[in-house]
């Protein structure tokens, strides 16, 4: 307990040094790994750099391809936070995602009406897919006290399959093609006035502009969340669910509207991927954005804000992923550094933790001597 | 006849389909009781899965890899346990995280390898039962030791020490803290005990059931395997009633174009799930999961 002679400033404390050595330390340490992986099986680390850089920041389109990816996993880490906020640990935003696409899809392709009408209605209606498909776990929670954590994990299979059922049926989703042809199981191409505007020109910067749907609802449910009295009484349930009820906070609205909220995020993020990139619903339109956009929401620690660099981040490791299959590296090599990277991110704050509990039993020791 | 061939048939594939969830079920369940909700069984299955048939194709022997796969599945158990048993980072984040690690890793380092498959042993005499025979008497060696791992497990749960310790950790972790248990100890020994069990599982579907690795190769049968214990109410024989159950829905959906029915196969995939979520709505009362499952455990008040 020796003081510094020089007074440093606040940052530079011994405790927040070694908190930032650790998550030095860790971060190292999976990157170590991930090159041992790489150079064991025979690729050459630089060039998998390389190519990670190529794919995700080396030139305006590749950066465009990268913000384009984070959008999405923005969308689904927010919703996720908001959840977990109120308390609740909602993990199926896989399957949020992909009902939310789905409903974006009848919408898009089945609503008539002008253009600047149905581009907006077919994001909302991906946003209430999403939501209605959360709201299921929401109800079985308050009503038969059904773990939200199963419900939504299991929800995700369910939804995979109802996705699958609706493009295999004609009457549904399923493509129309001409007699003759064998229809695939994907809708039909969303028309050109449903596909969200892109910014700039091809061969330079041009991104969708759910970029900045991702970048205005973030910022605005970072906002509620802090500064507005549903904020508080989301935060207060989370943090004692107790204490919340003596105060009044009803959890069925509160915890519950969370959980729609973060289902309306996931199906948000499915239109967005609908109405930018891929612009007809397919099974494999989701592609992991729930599961990664939620480990995106693990690694800000719940902080709206921090999820926007993470999400970026992830974005364009998801980028050069694409670029990698070019140097002959399988690109699951990107699943792989993602969840090193997770682990690496969790693993300081849990270890300074357990050693904060194990310091009292020292301290006293130390203060009677 | 033909109508006791196909029943047959039906009845073989859904026990072959059933065997290697039937393994991991048998670690979930004591995983589940004493407290952690393990989601990384997937990715112990799947590296189970890919260890086995790289074992057997390193040492040339199918048994081998059966070895390998129980083991890869333990160090993934060890990591889970380390993570949030030791560390107390949230378990479901650590099981996702793992899911996505294992399955990146196993796409990552598959190589193609000859077909290699455990022995077929087959009981002389019981195998000749009519309908059931075939099914329970006629498979590769590690399926016989699903006959013993079974009792086995429900006797290590419901009837030892060790046993009434993790279900103690895992339906009020601070009692049992207070009478002495160490809960974090016990749930990282269930979690050690349900990795091996889905390595077994996984080994069992690559190196007994298929012959090969391929990608993804589990499929989500982890998952499946979480939705049997629940369906299952967190009782053993129910867990093995569901992995059976499960396994007809599978077995019927392949078969059934073959017999020329007509039934949703969408309903079929997703029915382990639905039936899940019914059990856990219905029946609230005796599906009651232990009361502390997946709640990390701080000693301290609260």
């Amino acid at each position: 307990m020796s003081a510094p002679t020089t007074r440093l400033p606040a940052v530079f404390t011994p405790a927040r040094l070694s908190a930032l050595l650790l998550y030095a330390v860790s971060f190292v340490v999976a990157l170590v790994l991930a090159t041992a992986l790489v150079t064991v099986t025979g690729h050459s680390m630089s060039d998998t750099l390389l190519a990670l850089y190529q794919g995700s920041l080396d030139g305006g389109a590749s950066i465009g391809q990268s913000l384009d990816e984070a959008t999405p996993l923005l969308l689904v880490a927010v919703g996720a936070i908001v959840c977990a906020m109120a308390g609740l640990f909602n993990i199926g935003q896989e399957g949020q995602l992909l009902i939310g696409a789905m409903a974006g899809a009848a919408v898009g392709l089945f609503v008539p009406g002008p253009a600047w009408l149905v581009l907006p209605l077919t994001l909302v209606g991906a946003a209430v897919g999403g939501a209605l498909w959360a709201g299921i776990p929401a109800v079985l929670f308050y009503w038969r006290k059904v773990d939200v954590v199963i419900s939504t994990l299991l929800m995700v299979f369910l939804a995979q399959q109802v996705a699958s059922y609706a493009i295999n049926t004609p009457s549904l989703l399923q493509e129309t093609v001409e007699k003759g042809q064998v229809a695939s199981p994907q809708s039909d191409l969303l028309p050109d006035a449903v596909q969200l505007p892109r910014l700039g020109e091809y061969p330079d910067l041009t991104f969708g502009y759910g970029v900045f749907i991702a970048l205005a609802v973030t910022v605005v449910l970072a906002v509620l969340l802090k500064y507005t009295r549903w904020g508080f009484r989301l935060r207060m349930l989370g943090n004692n669910p107790v204490a919340a009820r003596r105060a009044g906070v009803r959890a069925v609205v509160f915890g519950g509207g969370a959980l729609l909220l973060s289902g309306a995020g996931a199906g948000l993020a499915g239109g967005v991927i609908l109405t930018s990139t891929s612009f007809r619903f397919q099974p494999g339109i989701s592609d992991n954005v729930g599961w990664d956009g939620l480990l995106v929401a693990l690694v800000a620690r719940n902080h709206p804000l921090a999820a926007i660099p993470i999400a970026v981040f992830f974005g364009m490791l998801r980028a050069g992923g694409g670029f990698l299959a070019s140097t002959g590296v399988p690109r699951y090599l990107v699943s792989v550094v993602t969840a090193l990277l997770v682990l690496a991110a969790v693993f300081p704050a849990a270890y300074a933790e357990v050693r904060k509990r194990r310091r009292p039993a020292t301290a006293p020791a130390g203060a009677t001597a | 006849m033909s109508v006791i061939n196909d029943i047959e048939l039906i009845t073989a594939s859904a026990v072959r389909l059933a065997m290697p969830l039937a393994f991991a079920a048998l670690g979930e369940w004591i995983a589940e009781r004493a407290g952690t909700l393990n989601i990384s069984v997937e990715a112990m299955m799947l590296g189970g899965a890919f260890t086995a048939v790289m074992g057997a194709a390193a040492t040339g022997s199918a048994s081998a890899g059966v070895v390998c796969g129980v083991a890869a599945g333990a160090l993934i158990a060890f990591v889970h346990a380390c993570f949030s048993h030791r560390l107390t980072v949230n378990t479901y984040v650590v099981g996702l995280t793992l899911n996505v690690l294992v399955l990146g890793l196993t796409s990552f380092l598959l190589v193609k390898t000859e077909s290699r498959q455990v022995d077929k042993l087959t009981i002389p005499y019981l195998s000749d039962i009519p309908i059931l025979g075939p099914a329970l008497f006629d498979q590769r060696w590690p399926a016989y030791l699903l006959f013993g791992l079974i009792p086995l497990g429900w006797w290590l749960v419901h009837r030892s020490r060790w046993g009434l310790e993790a279900r103690a950790a895992g339906e009020n972790p601070q009692s049992a803290d207070v009478t002495g248990i160490d809960v974090n100890k016990r749930r990282r020994q269930a979690l050690l005990i349900c990795g091996a069990l889905a390595g077994l599982g996984g080994a069992y579907l690559s190196v007994a059931a298929v012959g090969t690795f391929n990608s993804n190769m589990t499929a989500g049968r982890g998952y499946i395997v979480i939705a049997a214990v629940i369906f299952g109410g967190w009782t053993l024989r129910g867990t093995i009633a569901g992995c059976l159950l499960f396994g007809a829905a599978d077995a019927t959906r392949l078969a059934l174009p073959a017999l020329g029915f007509e039934l949703n196969p969408e309903l079929l995939i997703a029915s382990p799930y639905l039936l899940a979520l019914i059990a856990m709505i219905f029946f609230a009362k005796s599906h009651r999961g232990p009361a502390a499952l997946g709640a990390p455990f701080v000693r301290g008040i609260t």
